[in-house]
C-alpha cells in the first residue's frame, strides 16, 4: 500500500530553493523532470544513493533542481561518468539526463553501455534540435525538417535511438512523449530494476523546433505513428547487470597474490669480463624476444646486470623481430647498443633491418648466422649455424645455446634454470630440448675467423 | 636480490602499492602492458578494472569512479592523450584526483607505435583548454617507475588534480636488472575527507591555495560535481568575483606548493662549467655520459628532472650556480629546453639542446660532445 504524501520521508526530490526550472515557456524538459521526481517519490530512495548525471545543452541544467547527488559533465560523455560511478559503487541508482545532441556526439558510449548492460537509466530528452546553441539539427531531426542548419529541409534521416539501444542489448527500452502520463511509472520501473534502461522521450522545443516546423503535442504522436514507431516499453531483455556480474566473475580472485618482485638469486658465475652487447635479429614467430628475456634472466642468475630492448613492427606475427641485450658487471644506464660484440642473425627479415649494424661489426665481433643467409659482407668472425631445417620456434634458443656454449659468457646451467623460472612446463620443455640441440649444434659450427664472402 | 623486469610491471606494482582500486584503459602500443597488468591484478585487491570502448570513455569512467571515492588510473600513449584532452580539462575543473600514464611514442598522429619519443612534454602541460596547471612526473629508471607512480597518486590525492606519469616506450618495454632494494618505499597519502556528520559544501575553501575536502558520491553527504564554472556549492555561476576566485584557486593550489612538488636528482660537481639536464629515458644516456666524462677526468654536473610540471625552477637555478652552459637532452625538438632557456637567460647562461626525432636514442657520446 502506498503511503500518503504527507507521511513520506521524501515528499519531493526537487529543491524548492532552486525552483522554478529555467526552461523556456512550453518547453517539455520541465514535464520530464516532474515525471522523474514523481518516480523518485514513488521509490523513496535515499537521495544520497541517487546520482543524476547531466549532459550538455538545456537538459544539462536539470541536475541543479534535485536534492540528490549531481554530476554535470561534458557533452556526450555523461554515460561514461555514470558508468564509472556505478562500477565504483553498484549500490547507487544512477540516472543520466541527456539531449538528442548528446546522443549524437556520445552515441558510441550509449551503445556500449547498453551492450554491457550497466545499471544506469538514461533519459534522453529528444526535442529534435540543439536548443541551447540556436536550433541546429541533430541526429534525431526528422527528414525534411527546418532548422538553423537545414534551411532547405533536413537532407539526413533521423536515428531510431530505441532501435539502436535494443539491438545493442539494453534491458529496458522505452519510447514516449513528455506528455505520456505513464512516463513516471516507466521511469520508476527502470530505476527500481537492474541493468541498462533507455528512454527516448519526444519533446517540444518551443524556442526553435516548434516555430520552425509547426510541431504540436498531437504532431509528436502523429509523427511517431507515421514512422511506424510504437510508444511505451518497446524492448525488454533480462541479462546480468554489469557492475554486479563483474564482482561475481572476479570474486574468486580476491586475496590472490598480487604482482610482486620475483627475485632471481645469484647462483652461477659468469664468464663476462666487460660490458657485452648482443643483438639477436630474426623474424616474428621465432621467439626472439622471449629468448632474449631468458638470456637476461640467466645473466641475473649469474650475478650480472642486463637490459633487453626490443624492436619489432606494429604487426606482431610478421616482419622482423630484433632484441638487443647488454650484459655488464655494473649497473647499465644507457640501453642502446652502438656496435654489438656478438650478433645472432636468424631470418631474412632480421638480416634486412640489422644490415647497417652488421656493416659496423669489427674483426673482434662474432656473427652467428643461419647458414642459408650467407653470404654476407662483414669483418666479423662468422659462425654459420645449420638451422634452416629446424622448426622456426626452436631456432633462437638453439642459436643462443650455441652462442653461450661457444663464448662461455654464462654457464649453460644458468640458461637451463632461466628457461624454467616462471614458465609453463610445456613451454620450458620445448625450450630445454632446443637448448640441448643448440649445444650439439656447436660441434658442427665452423668457429673462428672466416674471410668475408 | 635482483629481478629482470620492464617499466610497465613496475608502474602496475606502484599503482597497487599506492592503493589504486580502479583502472580503465583502451589498448594502445606501448601502454597495453599496463592495461593487461591492471585488468589482471585489480580484482585481487577488490578493485575494478575495465577495458573501455575508447580513450574518451576510459578517462570518463575513471573520473566517475574517482568522484565515487576510488583511486583511479588510466594509461595510454600520445594519440590517447589527444582523446583524453577534454576530460583532462573536466578533471582539472571538477578537482578530480586521478593518475594518467602517458607512454610516449613517436608523433604526431599515429606516428610510430613502437618508436620511442618524448614529444608530449608540452602537450601534457597545455593539452586542455583554459591553460591551467597540471602535475607531471617522469621516471628515469625502472625503480622510479614504481616510486613515482606512488608519488603521482599521492599528489593527485593531495591536490585533487589529474597527475601525469610521463614515460615512454623505452622505459615501459625495455627490461633491465633491478636490485629489489632499489624500490623506494613511499608512504601512501589519501585525499582529505569531509567529516561525515558535518554539513558539506563541495568546493568550499578558506584560502585560494586550499584544496576542498572530499566526500564521495554515494557517501554521507549530497555531492555536486560540475564541469562548468561554479560556486562553492557546485552550482553554475557567472558572478565575476566567484568566477575569478575559482580560476585563481585552480592555479594557486598547485603554484603555491611547486617547491614541495618539485623532485629532481642532482649530481653536481664543484668546478663544473657544464650542467647536463635531462629526464625520462634520455636521463639514462646522461648518467652514462657523466660516468664517461668523469672517468676521463672532466668535471660535469647533471640534473635529472623528475617533476616536469610544474617546472622545478628553484632546483634548476640552484644547479646552474657557477655553470656556463646547460645541455638539455630530450627526444623532441627542444620542448623542455624552452623552460630551461627561460630560466637561464636571466643569468646569461648558454643553453644547448641535444635532440633526436629519428626514433633512436640519444647516445652518451652525443651529449658529451657539448661539454665545456
Amino acid at each position: 500500500m502506498e503511503a500518503v504524501e504527507s507521511e513520506l520521508r521524501w515528499p519531493t526530490y526537487l529543491d524548492p530553493t532552486r525552483l522554478p526550472y529555467p526552461f523556456c515557456p512550453g518547453c517539455s524538459h520541465g514535464l520530464v523532470l516532474d515525471r522523474l521526481n514523481a518516480a523518485l517519490v514513488r521509490l523513496q530512495l535515499d537521495p544520497r544513493k541517487v546520482v543524476i548525471v547531466s549532459d550538455i545543452g538545456c537538459s544539462g541544467l536539470s541536475d541543479q533542481y534535485f536534492i540528490t547527488n549531481a554530476f554535470h559533465g561534458l557533452h556526450g560523455r555523461s554515460v561514461t561518468y555514470a558508468s564509472g560511478i556505478k562500477l565504483a559503487n553498484p549500490d547507487l541508482k544512477v540516472v543520466v539526463i541527456m539531449g538528442d545532441g548528446g546522443a549524437g556526439i556520445g552515441g558510441h558510449h550509449l551503445i556500449n553501455a547498453a551492450r554491457r548492460n550497466i545499471g544506469i537509466t538514461v533519459l534522453l530528452l529528444n526535442n529534435f534540435n540543439f536548443g541551447m546553441t540556436g536550433g541546429q539539427h541533430s541526429v534525431t531531426t526528422p527528414h525534411g525538417a527546418t532548422t538553423a542548419t537545414t534551411r532547405l529541409g533536413n537532407l539526413e534521416y533521423p536515428l531510431d535511438l530505441c532501435g539502436i539501444v535494443a539491438a545493442s542489448g539494453g534491458r529496458l527500452v522505452v519510447r514516449a512523449t513528455a506528455f505520456d502520463p505513464e512516463l513516471s511509472d516507466w521511469i520508476a520501473e527502470a530505476i527500481a530494476g537492474e541493468g541498462f534502461a533507455f528512454f527516448d522521450i519526444w519533446e517540444l522545443c518551443t524556442a526553435y523546433f516548434v516555430p520552425s516546423n509547426r510541431l504540436t503535442r498531437r504532431g509528436l504522436e502523429a509523427a511517431m505513428a507515421e514512422r511506424g514507431l510504437s510508444r511505451g516499453i518497446v524492448h525488454r531483455e533480462e541479462r546480468a547487470e554489469y557492475s554486479r556480474a563483474y564482482r561475481e566473475l572476479v570474486a574468486a580472485q580476491a586475496g590472490q597474490r598480487v604482482l610482486s618482485p620475483q627475485p632471481l638469486p645469484t647462483r652461477y658465475e659468469s664468464g663476462v669480463r666487460k660490458k657485452t652487447h648482443i643483438v639477436i635479429a630474426g623474424a616474428a614467430g621465432q621467439k626472439i624476444r622471449s629468448t632474449a628475456t631468458i638470456l637476461g634472466r640467466a645473466a641475473v642468475l649469474a650475478g650480472l646486470w642486463a637490459t633487453q630492448r626490443d624492436d619489432y613492427p606494429v604487426t606482431v606475427q610478421t616482419g622482423h623481430s630484433v632484441s638487443e641485450v647488454i650484459l655488464s658487471l655494473e649497473e647499465i644506464h644507457y640501453t642502446g647498443i652502438p656496435s654489438p660484440d656478438l650478433m645472432l642473425v636468424l631470418a631474412p627479415e632480421g638480416l634486412k633491418v640489422a644490415r647497417r649494424t652488421l656493416e659496423r661489426l669489427g674483426p673482434q665481433a662474432r656473427l652467428y648466422i643461419r647458414s642459408d643467409l650467407l653470404p654476407v659482407e662483414t669483418e666479423a668472425q662468422l659462425v654459420p649455424l645449420a638451422l634452416a631445417s629446424v622448426g622456426k620456434k626452436d631456432q633462437a634458443m638453439m642459436a643462443l645455446a650455441a652462442l653461450v656454449g661457444d663464448t662461455g659468457l654464462l654457464p649453460l646451467e644458468a640458461l637451463r634454470e632461466a628457461i624454467t623460472v616462471g614458465q609453463k612446463a610445456e613451454v620450458a620443455r620445448e625450450n630445454l630440448a632446443a637448448l640441448e640441440a643448440g649445444v650439439a649444434l656447436l660441434g658442427q659450427a665452423t668457429v673462428g675467423p672466416v674471410s668475408a664472402t | 636480490m635482483r629481478e629482470f623486469i620492464d617499466g610497465s610491471e613496475a608502474i602496475a606494482r606502484g599503482a597497487l602499492a599506492a592503493g589504486c582500486d580502479f583502472f580503465a584503459g583502451y589498448p594502445i602500443t606501448p601502454a597495453s602492458g599496463i592495461l593487461v597488468h591492471m585488468l589482471r591484478e585489480l580484482p585481487k585487491v577488490g578493485g575494478v578494472a575495465i577495458q573501455a570502448e575508447d580513450e574518451i570513455a576510459s578517462l570518463g569512467l575513471c573520473i566517475g569512479a574517482a568522484m565515487a571515492g576510488r583511486k583511479a588510473m588510466t594509461a595510454t600513449s600520445g594519440p590517447g592523450i589527444s582523446l583524453y584532452s577534454e576530460n583532462i580539462g573536466l578533471a582539472v575543473m571538477g578537482e578530480v584526483p586521478l593518475v594518467i600514464v602517458d607512454c610516449q611514442r613517436m608523433g604526431p598522429a599515429t606516428g610510430g607505435a613502437t618508436t620511442v619519443a618524448q614529444g608530449d612534454v608540452q602537450f601534457l602541460r597545455w593539452g586542455t583548454s583554459g591553460g591551467y596547471p597540471i602535475i607531471a612526473l617522469a621516471p628515469s629508471t625502472i625503480p622510479e617507475c614504481y616510486s613515482l607512480t606512488i608519488h603521482a597518486f599521492n599528489l593527485a590525492e593531495r591536490f585533487r588534480t589529474p597527475v601525469f606519469l610521463a614515460t615512454d616506450k623505452e622505459m615501459v618495454l625495455t627490461r633491465a636488472t633491478v636490485d629489489v632494494a632499489a624500490y623506494e618505499p613511499v608512504p601512501v597519502t589519501s585525499r582529505r575527507y569531509a567529516p561525515p556528520d558535518a554539513a558539506f559544501v563541495p568546493y568550499r575553501i578558506a584560502a585560494l591555495e586550499d584544496v576542498p575536502l572530499f566526500s564521495p558520491i554515494g557517501g554521507p553527504h549530497i555531492v555536486r560535481f560540475t564541469t562548468s564554472t561554479h560556486d562553492e556549492f557546485g552550482y553554475l555561476t557567472k558572478d565575476p568575483a566567484k568566477v575569478e576566485r575559482l580560476n585563481r584557486h585552480l592555479a594557486a593550489k598547485i603554484d603555491a606548493y611547486r617547491d614541495e612538488i618539485a623532485m629532481v636528482k642532482a649530481d653536481l660537481e664543484p668546478g663544473a662549467r657544464t650542467l647536463l639536464l635531462s629526464y625520462g629515458t634520455t636521463a639514462r644516456a646522461m648518467a652514462e655520459a657523466v660516468a664517461l666524462a668523469r672517468k676521463d677526468g672532466q668535471k660535469v654536473s647533471a640534473l635529472t628532472v623528475l617533476t616536469l610540471w610544474p617546472v622545478p625552477e628553484r632546483a634548476i637555478l640552484e644547479a646552474c650556480e657557477g655553470i656556463e652552459r646547460v645541455v638539455v637532452a630530450e627526444l623532441n625538438l627542444g620542448q623542455y629546453r624552452l623552460e630551461v632557456e627561460r630560466l637561464a637567460a636571466a643569468r646569461g647562461i648558454e643553453v644547448v639542446g641535444v635532440h633526436r626525432v629519428d626514433g633512436e636514442l640519444i647516445t652518451p657520446q652525443e651529449i658529451l660532445a657539448h661539454l665545456r
